[in-house]
């Protein structure tokens, strides 16, 4: 009998170790089905941040380095600066990416770096527990904002895809959904381009992951797609922001 | 070939870098350091590398990181305060066990502190600077030409303890020109590289991280490392003994002021004065062995320092307190001339009376 | 046998390059050299300054306590600068638009209009080569010779057109202090 679904290659046989619900696991499937489809697993270097994303260097076939909370995008220009050829993206979640490690992202994406970012944004840390990172939303219960997120005090929460589409050096920047099967095939479209990006070396891409964190926001997992369409959607908006003229011409 | 040129400290050690195979520079101009990454953008491209500023330090080393994990040769050099910042990616590459060389041209601290030579940066470097219980090689050059030849050695130690390796210097050392004879670098020992991530070609796929998901995985980790530690710490000791042999009083200073102390010592020795120096060379490993021969034999031993006493505190321990060690220090970007360090030590040791 | 030499001025007087010229002068007779020149802030506006040490033999201490020769082209230079040559040094004193308000009777002061003597030569720009060779007849690991040879590899590869004109300038002060 014919196998019609299985594992994709870049994936490893190690189980997801994620909560009920999850959809870290979904966005890691369509990385490894892209590296699998692209015939990128031997020339891929993954890095893993600190948090539930720093899973990732377990889950898939590639090579994969871990390093500090937030400094994926720096190690990530080292070995992309030393192994130009090779194909180099970092895996991290909001609270790395968009807090502790702004600064590499703003940079990162201002030198055109050659390589692509998946940020996964659950607008809340998931690894310590449930605090208020810099997506998570006005009005929003944390650990840390029990009260609710007040804008007097924390602040706005940040839309980072929105930021790093206005710099130069970003060429193809997209902000997808893995909540439905229609977002998650946008979402692997996106994934996919932004690996041919780097393989044509035109500049960096990066794809921002709307995914939800049911037992950090105390929902059910269907509860949690729902929150994420009703609450997060009208903040972090959907679509391509940035097709360069280039990428465009892929 | 090697040819005798006249050159800024903090260029001979970007000249060295290239010599060593130095194929990455990532950095962020830091004064008194910036002529490293200035001259290492000028050259480090014609030798086929590259040079690049980043966001800030804690980007340059996560790239030091990064990099290192390809087996590429990779160096970052700063300041004090650069090095603070550095720390963290520091800690993670001693963790990850990566062949980084750092550079710290040691100004004053704390804070912003100031430009001027200092040593205030001891404990940092050798008692680990970052969280967790790591050691760095630490090499304490003194002169242009050990500038020069430590930076070259620095890439091989680092290759062969996989461990980072830091040569600390002082903003005198980066700032003052002096000869140094550019010798070719003797090919580096072949090392094992079957740890590197360059992509899972033809073989299963390694992960460079140090997350330790049970305390047991912990700790055979720390053990190992300890194991590693105390590995180098019974090979690469070194140090200078200069006058030492036949010596009653004992300076023990490293550096800039190291050197300086060779002319104390000279200038007692003209005095009748029996003093002698030791000048550790590796800071960590401090060489606890050169004080084995004079821990029962010397009167009185003083430490020179650029801090408010930092190295003593290993000098008493290697004498196992059996001998009074004193402090004479500057601070702030002051360095001593020999004259008030020759002083210092007739007084504390009351040696007028014993002049010749 | 060392030489210990201090040199002092505005930015822009030409300081680092006397540092240079002396140093290199030392590089090209095989001598034990060390250059130190100021950085930082210092060298922002106001005043520039650096110490230079020949020596027939390795140079351990580089630190300056008192210098056996020195040579101040401005005002806060010398203000500075005079308590820090030794007892017997000489110190060369770019009269034209230093007062010798304080002085020492300890030391030699050789005053060198220096700016007029460079107009003389036609170019106000090497009143730094004037004091320069004032000084140098009091140093004794350097002379004439060996600066000129350190001037044709400094200045004679890049400019060879100001070769003379700072050789002129030397032999000018040679003649002062003499």
């Amino acid at each position: 009998m014919e196998k019609v679904f299985g594992r994709p290659k870049g994936l490893t046989e190690v189980p997801f170790s994620f909560c009920p619900g999850c959809t870290h696991g979904i966005i890691m499937r369509l990385i490894g089905e892209v590296l699998e489809e692209l015939d990128i697993i031997e020339d891929t270097i993954g890095v893993s941040p600190v948090g539930c994303a720093g899973f990732s260097q377990d889950f898939f076939t590639c090579d994969f380095v871990g390093g500090p909370h937030g400094r994926a995008q720096a190690i990530g220009t080292g070995i992309k600066r030393a192994l130009p050829d090779k194909i180099v993206f970092t895996y991290q979640g909001d609270g790395d990416i968009a807090g502790i490690g702004t600064q590499h992202a703003i940079h990162t994406a201002a030198r055109g770096e050659r390589i692509t970012s998946i940020m996964v944004n659950n607008a809340i840390y998931g690894m310590t527990g449930g605090q208020m990172a810099p997506t998570t939303l006005a009005g929003m219960k944390t650990s840390t904002s029990p009260h609710g997120r007040d804008l007097v005090i924390n602040g706005h929460p940040i839309d980072l895809p929105k930021t790093i589409a206005t710099l130069d050096g970003a060429v193809y920047v997209a902000s997808v959904s893995a909540d439905s099967p229609k977002n998650i095939i946008q979402a692997k479209k996106a994934i996919k381009k932004a690996f041919q990006v780097q393989q044509a070396g035109l500049g960096f891409s990066f794809v921002s992951v709307l995914s939800t964190c049911p037992t950090n926001w105390g929902l059910s997992p269907q509860d949690s797609l729902q929150w994420l369409r009703d609450n997060m959607m009208p903040v972090y908006k959907l679509g391509e922001l940035k097709v360069t003229e280039e990428v465009k011409n892929l | 070939m090697s040819k005798r040129v006249l050159m800024k400290g903090n260029e001979v050690i970007g000249q060295a870098a290239i010599e060593a195979g130095c194929k990455l520079f990532f950095g962020y101009p830091i004064t008194p350091s910036t002529e490293i990454i200035e001259y290492l953008s000028k050259y480090l491209p014609k030798a086929g590398g590259t040079v690049l500023q980043a966001e800030d330090e804690i980007g340059a080393i996560n790239m030091c990181y990064g990099a290192a994990c390809t087996g590429t040769r990779v160096m970052t050099a700063s300041s004090s305060p650069g090095m603070s910042l550095k720390q963290e990616g520091i800690s993670y590459c001693a963790a990850a066990e990566l062949p980084v060389v750092l550079v710290n041209v040691n100004r004053t601290g704390p804070g912003l502190g100031g430009l001027g030579p200092a040593q205030s940066d001891y404990f940092q470097s050798t008692k680990g600077g970052g969280h967790g219980d790591y050691r760095l090689i630490v090499l304490a050059p003194s002169k242009s030409q050990e500038l020069y030849d430590m930076t070259l050695e620095a890439f091989d130690l680092a290759e062969k303890y996989r461990n980072p390796v830091l040569l600390l210097t002082d903003g005198f050392l980066g700032q003052m020109m002096e000869p140094v004879e550019l010798k070719e670098k003797p090919a580096s020992p072949e090392v094992d590289k079957s740890w590197i991530v360059d992509g899972a070609k033809g073989r299963k796929k390694r992960i460079i991280a140090s997350y330790s998901l049970t305390n047991e995985i912990g700790e055979a980790n720390n053990l190992r490392w300890e194991a590693k530690y105390k590995d180098i710490k019974e090979k690469e000791q070194r140090w200078e003994e200069f006058y030492a042999e036949d010596a009653d009083y004992l300076i023990v200073s490293y550096g800039t002021t190291g050197r300086i102390s060779k002319s104390v010592v000279l200038n007692a020795r003209k005095k009748g004065i029996k003093l002698g120096l030791i000048r550790p060379i590796s800071l960590w490993p401090f060489p606890e062995k050169a004080f084995i021969p004079y821990k029962d034999k010397v009167k009185g031993i003083v430490t020179v320092e650029l801090n408010t006493g930092q190295m003593i505190e290993d000098v008493k321990l290697a004498v196992e307190c059996k001998v009074p060690v004193h402090l004479y220090r500057r601070q702030g970007g002051m360095l001593p001339t020999e004259d008030e360090i020759l002083a210092n030590v007739e007084k504390v040791f009351n040696l007028a009376s014993e002049e010749v | 046998m060392m030489d210990k030499i201090v040199l002092a001025g505005f930015g822009g007087q030409g300081v680092m390059f006397m540092g240079k010229i002396f140093a290199v002068s030392g590089m090209v007779s095989d001598l034990e050299v060390c250059w130190i020149p100021s950085y930082g802030p210092e060298m922002r506006g106001g005043t520039a300054n650096c110490f230079v040490l020949l020596s027939d033999e390795e140079i351990h201490s580089p630190v300056i306590d008192k210098a056996d020769g020195g040579i101040v082209l401005n005002q806060p230079s010398y203000d500075k600068f005079l308590d820090r040559i030794k007892t017997g040094g000489v110190l060369v004193v770019n009269t034209s638009i230093v007062e010798l308000n304080e002085t020492r009777d300890d030391i030699t002061i050789i005053k060198v209009q220096a700016i007029e003597a460079a107009n003389e030569l036609g170019n106000p720009t090497i009143a730094n080569m004037v004091c320069l060779g004032a000084l140098l007849p009091h140093l004794k690991l350097t002379d004439y010779n060996k600066v000129e040879k350190a001037i044709q590899e400094v200045v004679g590869a890049k400019r060879p057109e100001l070769l003379e004109i700072n050789l002129a300038a030397i032999k000018k002060g040679i003649e002062i202090t003499n």
